[in-house]
């Protein structure tokens, strides 16, 4: 019944010096689909590559706002998730009431992961099973800080979590000296080409399954963000672009990689799906469709 | 019709208010933890505080006396309390609910140093803990327990390179202006300051403001007539300057008193022709 006898509690050490139920936990959040972030002097972003869980299923938004200067990607349980950022937009409603001002970025991520150690020591309790990377910008200027259950946070220069992240991570550690000075574009670009990385042989990054936050002054000089359709973004508050609203910063990252602007022709991923409509369902699709067994590390976890 | 009041400490339930088993001991105003005190009247009592903005920060000045009643009783007390680098705070009011306040805030703004070590992210702006002290001030009188006092808020806000003065009492009202004056100073002192204020800035504000000089000038001249007037004021009194460059408190100092007129008053007592 238990995988080891030290499953039970998750108070209890192992003779190895572990918390089994804390390891586990940090699997759930290998489970969830990657995200990913970025950040320079002047700007935070995040990209996260969305699932659905069947051709007639929406895409589970994996983007939280949790506040004007603070938003999060997950991964990982769904639920969890969303209980840790209900309480970071308390704290953050909290401060704008009493003080009138915005909660610092590193302070509002400690207070999560303060929540998450206190499971990991108080009988009867589980592990939250999911991880966060939190973007935010305060008076400091922009920042980004990865949470996860076991009780930390820490704060990157880029970062990635979830499925097949570490090849993202491969991609941020090899790049990532020039972000600190990088453009607003550039760095999206950086940022899809990391998440690109984490895809199968035979996926693409899609309107269906690419979603992007991002904080800090729009680009001018580029048509990347369309302001007319977010306040947030003309006043470089944290905004998410998913669906059409991506295409875009999709186009302009093909474009930078010298491919064809509007991506992998459709026969390509659908050879099987003769008719338009069909391809565009699965082309997207991160989960393979249905009767064709998926075969990733994504399949039993909800997200 | 209606009976006498039972005495304050009866422990007999006439009415019948309390389910039985629930029954009370040490009468019916008591709370589980014990009786609750809301404060009613002031008792140890501050008086004046005044504000002005001046070119390049903002002035507070108080005297030193706590008063018992009409009695001079606490001669050496402090008024103007710093809350950080850019913020002070000018208190009149009930003394003791001034020093729970201290209490309080210098441990918000100890936690907040700690947490600072860890993100170097700045403290408190004084307009962050003005919004705070004008929230819990109203929070406290709409519970009847209000904080008995009037507080001027002075600061250097370092993010828009700007002076910040402003005023929140035990009702929660909350104002802001370039002169300000708490209690009897708003009757006495405000119209002086105001004058000094707009004889350089305008009735709009858009001239030059005074400067440190003469901002203090005006200051002393205010609390000379505070003192000559306010019968709970002492010729003795200190002056705070919030700039850039932080927080200065004055030693204490007097105004120059003239009374050789009161020779040639009649009528007050004390002569006998």
């Amino acid at each position: 019944m238990f995988r080891n006898s030290y499953d039970s509690d998750n108070t209890t050490f192992s003779p190895q010096g572990k918390l089994f139920q804390v390891e586990y936990a940090l699997e759930a959040v290998k489970q969830g689909s990657a995200a990913i972030g970025l950040r320079s002097k002047t700007h935070a972003v995040l990209l996260t590559l969305k699932r659905s869980t069947g051709e007639l299923a929406t895409y589970q938004k994996k983007l939280i706002r949790i506040d004007d200067h603070v938003g999060v990607a997950i991964a990982g349980l769904t639920s969890d998730a969303r209980v840790l950022s209900n309480f970071m937009r308390q704290q953050a409603m909290r401060s704008r009431m009493t003080y009138g001002r915005a909660i610092p970025v590193g302070r509002i991520v400690q207070s999560i992961a303060d929540r998450a150690q206190t499971n990991t020591q108080e009988y009867g309790r589980r592990p939250y099973g999911v991880g966060f990377l939190v973007i935010g910008q305060d008076e400091t200027g922009p920042h980004l800080y990865e949470f996860s259950p076991s009780g930390t946070a820490f704060e990157y220069y880029a970062h990635s979590i979830g499925a097949r992240s570490q090849s993202a991570k491969t991609y941020l550690e090899k790049n990532f000296e020039s972000f600190e000075n990088a453009t607003l574009p550039e760095l999206i670009n950086h940022g899809l080409s990391a998440l690109h990385d984490t895809l199968q042989q035979d996926k693409h990054l899609s309107l269906q399954n690419t979603s992007i936050a991002i904080i800090g002054p729009s680009d001018s000089s580029s048509d990347i963000e369309n302001l007319s359709q977010s306040s947030a973004a003309k006043k470089g508050n944290f905004r998410v672009w998913e669906n059409e609203s991506v295409e875009n910063l999709l186009k302009t990252w093909r474009r930078s990689r010298g491919e064809p602007e509007d991506g992998p022709s459709e026969e390509e991923t659908s050879a099987s799906a003769p008719s338009a409509e069909q391809a565009q369902g699965t082309q997207g699709s991160e989960n393979a469709p249905p009767g064709a067994p998926a075969g990733g590390e994504d399949v039993t976890m909800e997200e | 019709m209606w009976k006498q009041p039972a005495p304050a400490n009866s422990s007999f339930n006439e009415y019948n208010t309390f389910p039985l088993p629930q029954t009370q001991r040490g009468g019916q105003s008591s709370h589980a933890h014990g009786p609750v005190g809301h404060t009613q009247q002031p008792l140890v009592t501050g008086t004046s505080v005044l504000g002005l903005k001046f070119d390049k920060g903002v002035m507070i000045a108080a005297d030193n006396l706590a008063s018992y009643g009409s009695l001079a009783r606490f001669r050496d007390i402090q008024r103007l309390h710093p809350l950080g680098k850019h913020t002070l705070l000018g208190v009149a009011g009930d003394m003791s609910d001034f020093q729970w306040l201290k209490k309080e805030l210098d441990a918000l703004l100890r936690q907040e140093d700690a947490l600072a070590l860890t993100d170097s992210h700045p403290s408190f702006s004084p307009k962050n803990i003005y919004e705070l002290l004008s929230n819990l001030f109203y929070a406290r009188r709409s519970k009847m327990n209000p904080v008995w006092n009037a507080v001027l808020v002075g600061g250097w806000d370092k993010v828009k390179e700007e002076s910040f003065l402003a005023y929140v009492d035990l009702l929660g009202t909350t104002y802001t202006a370039p002169t300000l004056a708490t209690g009897f100073g708003a009757h006495l002192a405000q119209p002086l300051l105001r004058e000094a204020y707009e004889a350089k800035a305008g009735i709009n504000g858009e001239g030059p403001l005074l400067t440190q000089e003469e901002a203090e000038k005006v200051l002393d001249d205010c609390m000379k007539v505070l003192f000559y007037r306010d019968a709970r004021s002492i010729n003795k009194y200190q002056v705070a300057t919030i700039t850039s460059g932080g927080v200065t408190i004055s030693d204490s100092r007097s105004a120059e008193t003239e009374w050789k007129f009161a020779e040639g008053l009649r009528g007050y007592g004390g002569q006998t022709q």
